[in-house]
C-alpha cells in the first residue's frame, strides 16, 4: 500500500467479541488516533478457522463468504489477530479455489492487513510512552509468526515504548498449545505445552505477558490463574493504548 | 502385514506425559539436533532456494513415478541387481523370506531401515527361525530392549547414555558396567563386528535410488551400512516406491539437505552408490543384489494430486525435531511406525483413519514442520484434509481408507449450528448477548471440561464488540 489511507474497516474477531472487546477496541482507538476512520460492519463475525481446522470445511466456507459479503469496499481490512489475519489472507483464496466467488475473495484477501502490521509499516505510527517503568515479555502466535509474519511489528511497537523493557522468552517460536479445537481435542497434550510455555514466562521475571492472539491470551493467562501466578496478559493493542495515553 | 497391536492414543498420551526422563531426554536431544540443523541453514535465503530445488525435484520425480520405476527396474536389471515388486508388506516380507530361505541362512545383519519396520520384518523373520540383527547403533540399542524406534533417524533418541549403559551391562553377556560413551561404542562395535562376518544375508534401505543408472543410494554415519552390504554374500535393499529420483544430478540437492536437516551435518560419514552385485574379477561386494519394492498404499496417495506431496518426503525427521507435540510425547505414543508431522500424514493413509485418523488431531497446526521441510511437504494443509476426511460420508473428494469413520450427528449438528450462527448477523448478535449474560458462569461440561482440566475457564463480556462499536457510532457498512 503506496498511500496512507484515510478509512478502513475493522475485523474485530469472534474471540475479541465474545471475551476481549476491551482488546478490539483499544487496537480501532489505536486506529483513530492516527486520523484513520474506521467502519465496523455489523455483519461480521467469525473467519472461519475453528470449522476449517476442524474437519468442517463446508461449514467454513458458509462462514468465510458471510465475511467476504460483509467487507464490500475497498478499504484496507485491520485485524487484531495473527491467526484470523492469517485465515482471512492466505487461506480464503483456497477456499474458494474452484467457487465462483473466487475473484471476491482474493480482492477480500490481498486487503487483510494484521493490526500491528498496518500501523508499522502503513501508517508508520510513533509512540510517545507516558508510562512507568515496567518489564514485559512477548508470546509470539504461531500464524503470525509463520503465515503472516509480522511478528517483528509487533516487538518494534514495544521497543518503541522507552520505559518498557522487552524480555524475550527462550523458546519464543514454540506453540502455547492453543490450537483452537486442537485444546479440547487433545487436552493432555496442549495442557502439557502450555504448562512449558508458563515456566518459560515465569523464569523472565517479567510482570506483563503480551501477545497480538487472544486465543493464546486466553490459554496462557487462564494456565497462569490456574496455577494462581500473578502474571497479568494483554493483548499488545490495550497495552499500548495505555502507554501513550499516559 | 498391519500394525501388531491395538493402538490406545490417549492412555499413550497419558503415559509419555508423566515420564519426566523421558521429557528431559527428547527435550535436550532434540534440541541439539535443531541447533545444529540451524547452524548447517544459517543462511535462510540459501536456504530457501536450496529447499526449492529439492521439492522441485521430488515433485518432477513423483509426476512420472510410474515411467521412472520401469526405467529404475531396466536399469537395475541390466546391471544385475533383481527387482521384486511387492503391493503390500506382507508380499514384501514373502519376498524377503523367499530369498534368505533359497540360500538357506539362519542370520541376517540389517542397515537401519524404515521400510523394513514398516514391514515389522524382524518380527516376522524372527517368526519364522531366522534371527535378523541391527547393527545401526541406536536401532541396536532399541532392539536389545525390544522397542521399536521411537524417531524415524536417531531410533533411540528416548533413552539417554545412563540406560543405554545399563541395557549393555545387562543384556550382552559379560559385558562390565560403562558409562564411558567411547567404551559404550566399543562394546557394540566389539559384539557387531563378529556378526557382520557370520551374517548371511545383508538388509538395507535405499535413500535415493536412481532411475537413469540404477543406482541404490545409500546415507549412514556408522559404516555399518556399508559393512551390510558388502560383507555377506547376498544384499537385499528394501525401498518405498516413492524413493526414485530420475537423474544422478538430482542426487546432490537431496543428499546436501538431508543430513543437514536430519542431523545437521554437512554430508553424513559414508554415503554408498550401489550399482551392481560382485562383477567377474572383482575381490569383494555380494554376489547377489535384491532391491524390493514396496507399495503399500502409495500409489493410491500418488493417485491424489494434493495428498501426492505426502510422497516427496525423504525421511530427514526434521519435522519431528521441531514438533511442539512429538517433542513431548515420543514416537512409541504414537502407536506406528512412522511417528510426528510426517507419522500424522502418512500412517492415516497407510493404515486406515478409521485406526490411525487420531494421529491427524495430534497437532495444534503450529506449521513448525512446515517451516523446516527440506522438500516443503504442505504438512498443514494435509493434516486438514484428514481431518475434513475423518467425517466426510462416501463420496468424498479424497476418499483416503477408512474415511468418515468420525462422522457423528452431535458434533455435524453443533458445527451446522455455529455456521448459521455466524452467517446470520441477527443470530449471532443475539449469542453473543447470551454468552455475555453467563460471564464466567459456564457450565462445566464438555468442550470446558477438557478447557478446565489445566486451565480457568474464559470469562465472556456483558456488551461484546460488536455493541461497544455501535454505542461509539463507528460507521457500519
Amino acid at each position: 500500500m503506496s498511500s496512507r489511507p484515510d478509512t478502513v474497516y475493522y475485523f474485530g474477531t469472534c474471540l475479541i467479541d465474545l471475551a476481549y472487546p476491551e482488546a478490539g477496541l483499544a487496537g480501532i482507538e489505536l486506529l483513530q488516533r492516527e486520523g484513520v476512520e474506521v467502519i465496523f460492519p455489523q455483519g461480521q463475525s467469525c473467519c472461519g478457522q475453528p470449522a476449517y481446522n476442524s474437519g468442517f470445511p463446508a461449514e467454513a466456507k458458509a462462514v468465510a463468504r458471510q465475511q467476504i459479503k460483509a467487507f464490500p469496499k475497498d478499504y484496507p481490512i485491520i485485524v487484531p489477530s495473527g491467526s484470523c489475519a492469517g485465515m482471512l489472507k492466505h487461506h480464503y483464496p483456497k477456499m474458494f479455489a474452484d467457487d465462483p466467488d473466487l475473484d471476491a475473495a482474493r480482492r477480500f484477501s490481498s486487503r487483510v492487513f494484521e493490526l500491528t502490521e498496518f500501523l508499522v509499516r502503513v501508517l508508520k505510527i510513533k509512540l510517545e510512552d507516558r508510562g512507568k517503568p515496567i518489564k514485559v515479555t512477548w508470546h509470539s502466535s504461531c500464524h503470525a509468526t509463520r503465515e503472516m509474519g509480522i511478528i517483528e511489528d509487533s516487538k518494534s511497537l514495544i521497543r518503541q515504548l522507552k520505559n518498557v523493557e522487552l524480555i524475550e522468552l527462550q523458546n519464543e517460536r514454540e506453540c502455547c498449545g492453543f490450537g483452537g479445537t486442537f485444546s479440547i481435542k487433545q487436552p493432555a497434550i496442549s495442557g502439557a505445552m502450555v504448562k512449558d510455555k508458563v515456566d518459560d514466562i515465569r523464569q523472565t521475571g517479567a510482570a506483563l505477558l503480551l501477545s497480538g492472539d487472544c486465543g493464546c491470551l486466553m490459554n496462557i493467562s487462564g494456565a497462569m490463574a490456574y496455577q494462581a501466578i500473578p502474571i497479568p496478559a494483554r493483548h499488545i493493542a490495550e497495552f499500548i493504548l495505555e502507554r501513550v495515553n499516559g | 502385514m498391519g500394525n501388531p497391536v491395538v493402538v490406545d492414543f490417549e492412555a499413550n498420551v497419558a503415559k509419555a506425559l508423566v515420564n519426566q526422563q523421558l521429557r528431559k531426554n527428547l527435550k535436550s536431544a532434540m534440541g541439539a539436533l535443531s541447533q545444529r540443523r540451524k547452524a548447517v541453514f544459517s543462511n535462510q535465503e540459501e536456504f530457501e532456494q536450496l529447499r526449492s530445488i529439492g521439492s522441485a525435484i521430488r515433485k518432477r520425480s513423483l509426476s512420472k513415478l510410474p515411467e521412472l520405476l520401469e526405467r529404475l527396474e531396466k536399469k537395475c536389471t541390466e546391471n544385475g541387481i533383481q527387482v521384486h515388486w511387492a503391493e503390500t508388506t506382507a508380499e514384501a516380507n514373502q519376498i524377503v523370506l523367499d530369498i534368505i530361505k533359497r540360500h538357506e541362512a539362519s542370520l541376517v545383519v540389517k542397515g537401519k531401515s524404515m521400510v523394513s519396520e514398516e514391514m515389522h520384518l524382524n518380527h516376522f523373520l524372527e517368526d519364522n527361525g531366522i534371527e535378523a540383527l541391527e547393527t545401526d547403533l541406536g536401532e541396536y540399542i532399541i532392539q536389545l530392549d525390544h522397542e521399536t524406534p521411537s524417531h524415524i533417524i536417531v531410533p533411540a533418541i528416548h533413552k539417554n547414555k545412563d540406560q543405554v549403559a545399563h541395557l549393555f551391562h545387562d543384556k550382552i553377556p559379560d559385558t562390565p558396567y560403562t558409562e564411558v560413551i567411547e567404551e559404550l561404542n566399543a562394546i557394540a562395535r566389539k559384539t557387531l563386528r563378529k556378526k557382520f562376518f557370520a551374517g548371511e544375508i545383508g538388509v538395507s534401505g535405499v535413500n535415493f535410488a536412481v532411475a537413469e543408472t540404477g543406482t541404490l543410494c545409500l546415507v549412514e554415519n556408522e559404516g555399518n551400512g556399508r559393512m551390510c552390504t558388502t560383507v555377506p554374500p547376498v544384499h537385499i535393499a528394501v525401498m518405498g516406491l516413492e524413493k526414485v529420483v530420475e537423474n544422478l544430478r538430482d542426487v546432490p540437492p537431496l543428499l546436501r539437505l538431508l543430513p543437514g536437516s536430519a542431523t545437521g551435518q554437512i554430508i553424513t560419514t559414508y554415503f554408498n552408490m550401489i550399482t551392481s552385485p560382485r562383477k567377474a574379477g572383482e575381490k569383494d561386494g555380494p554376489k547377489e543384489v535384491h532391491l524390493v519394492i514396496l507399495d503399500n498404499g502409495r500409489s493410491k496417495m500418488l493417485a491424489d494430486p494434493e495428498l501426492r506431496e505426502t510422497l516427496q518426503c525423504i525421511r530427514c525427521g526434521a519435522c519431528l525435531n521441531h514438533c511442539p507435540v512429538y517433542t513431548r510425547l515420543g514416537g512409541h505414543a504414537y502407536g506406528y511406525v512412522y511417528p510426528g508431522p510426517i507419522g500424522s500424514i502418512l500412517t492415516p493413509q497407510m493404515e486406515g483413519l478409521d485406526k490411525a485418523g487420531v494421529m491427524a488431531s495430534a497437532s495444534s497446526l503450529c506449521g513448525a514442520c512446515e517451516e523446516v521441510c527440506p522438500v516443503k511437504i504442505p504438512i498443514t494443509k494435509i493434516l486438514r484434509i484428514l481431518r475434513d476426511e475423518s467425517y466426510a460420508a462416501g463420496d468424498s473428494p479424497h476418499a483416503v481408507k477408512g474415511h468418515g469413520y468420525k462422522k457423528n450427528l452431535a458434533e455435524t449438528l453443533a458445527w451446522k449450528g455455529w455456521a448459521v450462527m455466524n452467517t446470520v448477523p441477527l443470530l449471532n448478535a443475539l449469542s453473543m448477548k447470551m454468552l455475555g449474560m453467563l460471564g464466567s458462569n459456564l457450565p462445566n461440561v464438555g468442550p470446558l471440561k477438557q478447557w478446565t482440566s489445566v486451565r480457568t475457564a474464559p470469562k465472556f463480556a456483558k456488551k461484546s464488540l460488536h455493541t461497544l462499536a455501535k454505542e461509539r457510532g463507528l460507521r457500519n457498512e
